[in-house]
């Protein structure tokens, strides 16, 4: 097997006395879809945006891509652009419609033309389903259609890693199914995927691994069936048996 | 859109730039353009109605195109120095922000320090405290600052500290989001400023600039001690050759609310464009 695509190696991180991240170590491999869970507070959000490094490190290893992001020397841009992000509150720039967001960044960043940027941003609108929503701003959106033009935002990147932190939760119960099947139909083309969610169904149906974080540590991992059936922690139970009576 | 989005007001009068306008095209039509039309009605009778005694006035006060005086002087100064003020205001708004602490550290100082003294006193410093300052400091003999650009220096310097508060308000209120999102997306951070935050900024910031804008249109009123020959000299001058106190400085403040109003109304306008387009 080649070299995971994601190491990180004994992480700690605190914000002030919180100790956010305790000992984390985990590997990815590339085309892999991970999910991961956990009560709030748990870490699994900062875990996820210290790959992009969002957030530092206090300490430890993480090397995406054969790079290192915890040398000063390395251009953390150029990592990001081979990162995309998806985030809880969708956070697509306000002043520009669904095409200026997803071609903005291809232009300044990758150094596009603006005619290969808009065929990215028309081919990616049509793949998350909403290609007649090309010139309408952000707030003319429901919440389903601006988290799936913010897929469409990253992918435009040609990012090789894809992460998801908590990308249904701020959303109506009857949109959160229109954006897991854009990320359903991204795990089935290979992408290499990390996603912090509570939708289990997503789980089950993409994921190969799942990790249960807590208190800033990894408290398990197994696959979704190995988890959901045999869960080896009582932590672990407690918070499975929560959810999933929900 | 969710809350955590949206940005904060920087004023307190709670602009809400993402949501189109509320009120209907008659909405418009305030309050402020009765007192608009209210103040020219005015002017127009004392034009009008009283030609041996206002009319000198006004045309005296108003001044001409061609020599640059009166309202025109007022609006060059006026123009010139918030051109630069809203230059200084940006460079030290995004520096005031900025993670470099020595950047953070210059922004402050300068805002601290112009916040504490009056504009007249900056103008009359810079005016002739500098000369003084170069001649026999420096060494320059004959050194003098034309009365225009000394008030211009002045007053970016004196209006740029607010400015940059206003900067560093509207920066400030468009949430974190935004900025993880475009450095998530490979942006640096000045990339981030430029096309992300500055652009949101600018809407949220519109209408405490352009109270900036009436209210140093209204304080160029003090280059008159230069003897700069703007509105303000103008009425001066005339009351010191006629003794008409009362006529002559009716018509100045009448000049002075006529263009703040006006100013008001243009910029309310344009709030409303923004905000339109914008949804």
């Amino acid at each position: 097997m080649s070299d995971p695509i994601i190491q990180i190696k004994n992480v700690h991180k605190f914000f002030g006395k919180v100790h956010a991240l305790d000992d984390v170590s985990l590997d990815v491999q590339q085309g892999e879809v991970l999910v991961i869970i956990g009560p709030s507070g748990s870490g699994k959000s900062t875990l996820l945006r210290t790959i992009n490094h969002l957030e530092t490190v206090n300490s430890g290893e993480i090397i995406v891509d054969g790079i290192q992001l915890t040398h000063k020397s390395t251009d953390i841009n150029a990592v990001r652009a081979e990162v995309g992000m998806v985030f809880q509150q969708f956070n697509l720039f306000p002043h520009l419609t669904a095409r200026q967001n997803i071609t903005l960044a291809q232009r300044i960043v990758r150094k596009r033309s603006m005619e290969e940027a808009e065929r990215t941003a028309t081919e990616l609108l049509e793949r998350v389903g909403i290609p007649e929503k090309a010139d309408s701003y952000p707030g003319q959106l429901s919440g389903g259609q601006q988290q799936r033009v913010a897929i469409a935002r990253a992918l435009a990147m040609d990012p090789k890693i894809m992460l998801f932190d908590e990308p249904t939760s701020a959303l109506d119960p009857e949109m959160i199914k229109e954006v897991l099947e854009v990320m359903l139909d991204l795990a089935n083309s290979g992408m290499t995927m990390l996603c912090v969610t509570h939708e289990m169904g997503f789980a089950r149906a993409a994921a190969r691994r799942m990790v249960f974080m807590d208190e800033g540590k990894i408290v398990e991992e197994n696959t979704p069936e190995g988890l959901f059936s045999a869960p080896k922690s009582d932590r672990t139970k407690l918070f499975l048996s929560n959810i999933l009576d929900r | 859109m969710a809350e955590s989005n949206q940005p904060v007001s920087v004023t307190g009068s709670a602009p809400v730039p993402w949501q189109p306008a509320r009120t209907s095209r008659w909405g418009h039509f305030d309050r402020y353009w009765l007192l608009l039309i209210g103040a020219l009605i005015i002017a127009a009778i004392l034009f009008f109605a009283f030609p041996e005694k206002y009319r000198p006035i006004f045309r005296y006060v108003f001044g001409s195109f061609a020599d640059g005086d009166g309202v025109f002087m007022t609006l060059r100064l006026t123009a010139v120095s918030f051109a630069c003020i809203l230059l200084v205001g940006m460079v030290m708004g995004v520096m005031r922000v900025s993670h470099v602490g020595i950047l953070r550290g210059i922004s402050s100082f300068y805002v601290e320090i112009v916040r504490g003294v009056p504009v007249l006193v900056w103008i009359l410093w810079i005016y002739f405290g500098l000369p003084v300052l170069f001649r026999d400091g420096l060494g320059f003999k004959n050194m003098r600052i034309a009365g225009f650009p000394a008030a211009v220096v002045a007053f970016t310097f004196a209006f740029g500290a607010y400015m940059t508060e206003i900067f560093r308000a509207g920066i400030q209120s468009i949430a974190k989001g935004q900025m993880e999102a475009s450095r998530s997306l490979g942006m640096n951070y000045l990339q981030a400023t430029r096309y992300i935050i500055l652009p949101q900024a600018v809407r949220v910031i519109l209408p405490p600039v352009s109270n900036e804008f009436v209210t140093l249109l209204k304080d160029s009123s003090l280059v008159s001690v230069l003897g700069l020959e703007d509105v303000t000299r103008r009425g001066r001058e005339w009351v010191g050759r006629t003794f008409a106190s009362f006529d002559t400085y009716l018509v100045v403040a009448l000049i002075y609310l006529i263009l703040t109003v006006f100013f008001t109304r243009v910029s309310s306008a344009m709030e409303r464009r923004l905000s339109v387009e914008k949804r």
